[in-house]
């Protein structure tokens, strides 16, 4: 996948920036995609080079960790909880109704590139399951309702931004 | 009045920023707390009044005005008036060390840590050499709490010992809480972050290492954020850093975050990860504690452990062992959890048992139905009915149950739970989180997904557990690491105990259970 000019120097300098810093790929990788959203194909020579390993190497790397995305994600990204404890709660229908109403499977993002849907095993707030993550923000007890509102409301708050 | 309303996740994620924005809205300023850890009361509103700190819990941003008003006449009157926080008896019976600081004020604000004994700890291992502190966290008993529950005092000799004179050594905090029911490391990090921090630091003057890293699993947010705050204000405060509060000693700390990967909860593989590579357990020996990050010798202890640190050098190792029962010494950090009434952290010493822990301060199910069973240790951790209740929660009383207490995690499942689909569901998530390193983990765990799949589908025979216990037989023990070895527990628990329902997948042909509601269908006869 081809990336503009810009983020091919965004990346150059974030490179640069973590040479010096022991154990530097996950920091550098995380920063990458909180820059880009996703860390590009084309990052990846540019990475090996800076910090003086092999393709292969950052490639293993990228491809190891669930985190790391390698193509573009959506504006949001919303993540239900799929560990035991939130399936005592309930949350294969929570799964189950949140694929369905986004029209999305795991690991896809809606047409408008709103949202992308994951799933996540646990986000520590087990007391209170099921639990659904977006952004940074975190949610307990998501009924389908909630679920529901939760969208309605990123969706206004999109709207409003425009 | 003060009021207080935490700002920990499980209180955020019901709401607890609203309910700060409709104080604010009413002209009060409320101090934002860490959380007690009694998560079904939350948001819990406390406030401190001339009759003491009284709590409002669950509240929500609509509850304010009525409640401004209660204060006004009679607090008591209130439907959400839970009286003196620190009299509720959930709270009241526990044996809080750890988590004695956890909800009473700001948690990232220094002068309070210090007004709340912090820092003593640290202050008493400064007068000390690195072999005393050492003498006193093996004297404590203190076995490391992310779950292999190694004596942490030997550990640190090894790492003490180890090593030319001078050679850099690492304090590494394991902040990777992966397991599904646990949430013990991020309340300490939300709600007292600089016990840790101050653990931390007395393990690098122990041991004679410079630099610590914590590493934190990236599904934690609230944790990173207020983990980030609090290292720059130990900083600032000469906490952290060159000449620690002029003892010419030094300690550097800083967090790094994890990518999502469940195995990088096992010490070699979080070693790997803090690297820059791929988290794959290495073999053992040698040992992290004389080859351990970067190849120099490194302590690697759970956030529980560290934090304990501190509370055993500032009231001694003797008054921490006092604690617990046996060969378990101090308290453990029970985290109750999954389809549970009263869910929450409940710190008490060894020997409780999961009954009393279950009815008496869970009052049974959230969904009011029957429980079927309890997962305790996370996802590999073994099923228990009730039978096994009884059991009281010290390592060695579960280890021969052949179950584990982990990392002290309880997952509480109603009667309708399918306990083969969730024996079926931890062997995906084993095949998916595998490293991939040992063949038995990562072939073994596979076919036994197969094999539960068709009995799921009513492709199954009774024949085929006696082949489930085989293959789990032959991944037993023959893996580098806990997760191989582990694996298996949820199989051979839930075959144990719950094998009329495999039999129940056989004789019906297909799965009883609806597979997305995970409830009985009338009539089938599980």
């Amino acid at each position: 996948m081809g990336i503009s000019q810009n983020e091919q120097q965004s990346i150059s300098a974030l490179v640069g920036h973590y040479t010096q810093l022991p154990g530097a790929l996950l920091p550098l990788l995380h920063a990458i995609q909180s820059d880009l959203g996703y860390v590009p194909d084309s990052a990846v020579p540019i990475i090996a080079k800076g910090l003086n390993l092999s393709r292969a190497e950052v490639h293993g790397v990228i491809s190891f960790y669930h985190d790391f995305k390698t193509t573009p994600v959506g504006r949001h990204t919303v993540q239900v909880c799929r560990a035991e404890a939130c399936q005592s709660m309930g949350s294969r229908q929570l799964e189950a109704h949140a694929k369905q109403t986004l029209g999305i499977d795991y690991g896809e993002t809606t047409a408008d590139g709103a949202v992308t849907l994951e799933p996540v095993y646990c986000l520590g707030n087990c007391a209170c399951s099921p639990s659904v993550r977006i952004d940074d923000a975190i949610y307990a007890r998501v009924d389908t309702d909630l679920f529901d509102d939760l969208m309605s409301g990123l969706l206004t708050e999109e709207g409003a931004s425009k | 009045m003060t009021f207080y309303i935490p700002q920990d996740t499980t209180a955020l994620a019901l709401g607890a920023d609203a309910v700060a924005s409709a104080l604010q809205s009413v002209g009060i300023e409320p101090v934002r707390s860490g959380s007690r850890g009694m998560f079904w009361l939350e948001p819990l509103l406390e406030v401190e009044t001339n009759k003491g700190r009284i709590g409002f819990g669950p509240v929500t941003a609509k509850d304010i005005p009525s409640i401004v008003d209660a204060l006004e006449s009679d607090p008591a009157s209130h439907t959400l008036y839970q009286g003196e926080v620190a009299d509720i008896p959930y709270l009241k019976s526990q044996q809080r060390l750890t988590y004695s600081r956890a909800g009473l004020g700001d948690p990232v604000c220094l002068d309070n840590y210090q007004a709340l004994n912090g820092f003593k700890g640290l202050n008493n291992a400064l007068q000390m050499t690195g072999q005393q502190i050492v003498d006193q966290v093996k004297d404590s008993g203190l076995r490391g709490r992310g779950g292999a529950a190694f004596p942490a005092g030997i550990k640190w000799q090894t790492v003490h010992d180890a090593g030319k004179d001078g050679c850099q050594k690492y304090i590494v905090c394991n902040a990777d809480e992966g397991d599904s029911g646990t949430f013990a490391d991020r309340l300490v990090m939300e709600a007292d972050p600089y016990q840790l921090i101050e653990g931390m630091i007395i393990a690098g003057l122990a041991v004679g290492a410079t630099q610590g890293y914590i590493y934190l699993r990236s599904e934690y947010p609230v944790a990173h954020k207020l983990l980030n705050i609090a290292i720059d204000r130990a900083i600032a405060a000469n906490f952290l850093g060159d000449n620690i509060q002029g003892s010419g000693k030094t300690f550097y700390l800083e967090v790094r975050l994890g990518a999502g990967a469940y195995i990088c909860g096992e010490e070699t593989s979080l070693l790997e990860s803090l690297e820059g590579k791929r988290g794959m357990v290495r073999a053992k020996p040698p040992l992290p504690a004389i080859e351990g990050l970067f190849g120099m010798p490194t302590v690697v202890n759970n956030v529980l452990t560290l934090a304990a640190i501190s509370t055993i050098l500032e009231q001694g190792a003797d008054s921490y062992q006092n604690f617990g029962m046996g060969r378990s010494r101090g308290t453990l950090a029970i985290q109750l959890a999954g389809n549970i009434k009263r869910g929450g952290l409940i710190e008490l010493a060894f020997g409780v048992t999961l009954r009393e822990v279950v009815e008496d301060y869970g009052q049974g199910t959230y969904s009011g139905r029957p429980i079927r069973a309890i997962q305790v240790g996370g996802p590999l951790g073994a099923f228990l009915p009730e039978s096994q209740w009884d059991t009281p929660m010290d390592y060695e009383a579960f280890a021969a149950i052949k179950a584990m207490i982990g990392h002290g995690g309880i997952v509480v499942f109603d009667d309708t739970a399918d306990m083969a689909a969730q024996a079926r569901f931890a062997m995906e998530f084993c095949v998916v989180e595998s490293c991939g390193k040992c063949t038995p983990c990562r072939e073994g765990t596979w076919w036994l997904v197969q094999i539960l799949r068709d009995l799921e589908d009513g492709k199954g025979s009774e024949a085929d557990l006696a082949k489930l216990l085989d293959l789990c037989d032959n991944i037993m023990g023959r893996s580098f690491c806990a997760l191989g070895d582990g694996a298996t527990s949820p199989i051979t628990s839930s075959i144990k105990y719950f094998r009329d329902e495999y039999i129940a997948h056989v004789t019906n042909g297909a799965c009883p259970f609806d597979p997305i509601a995970s409830t009985l269908f009338e009539g089938a006869d599980a």
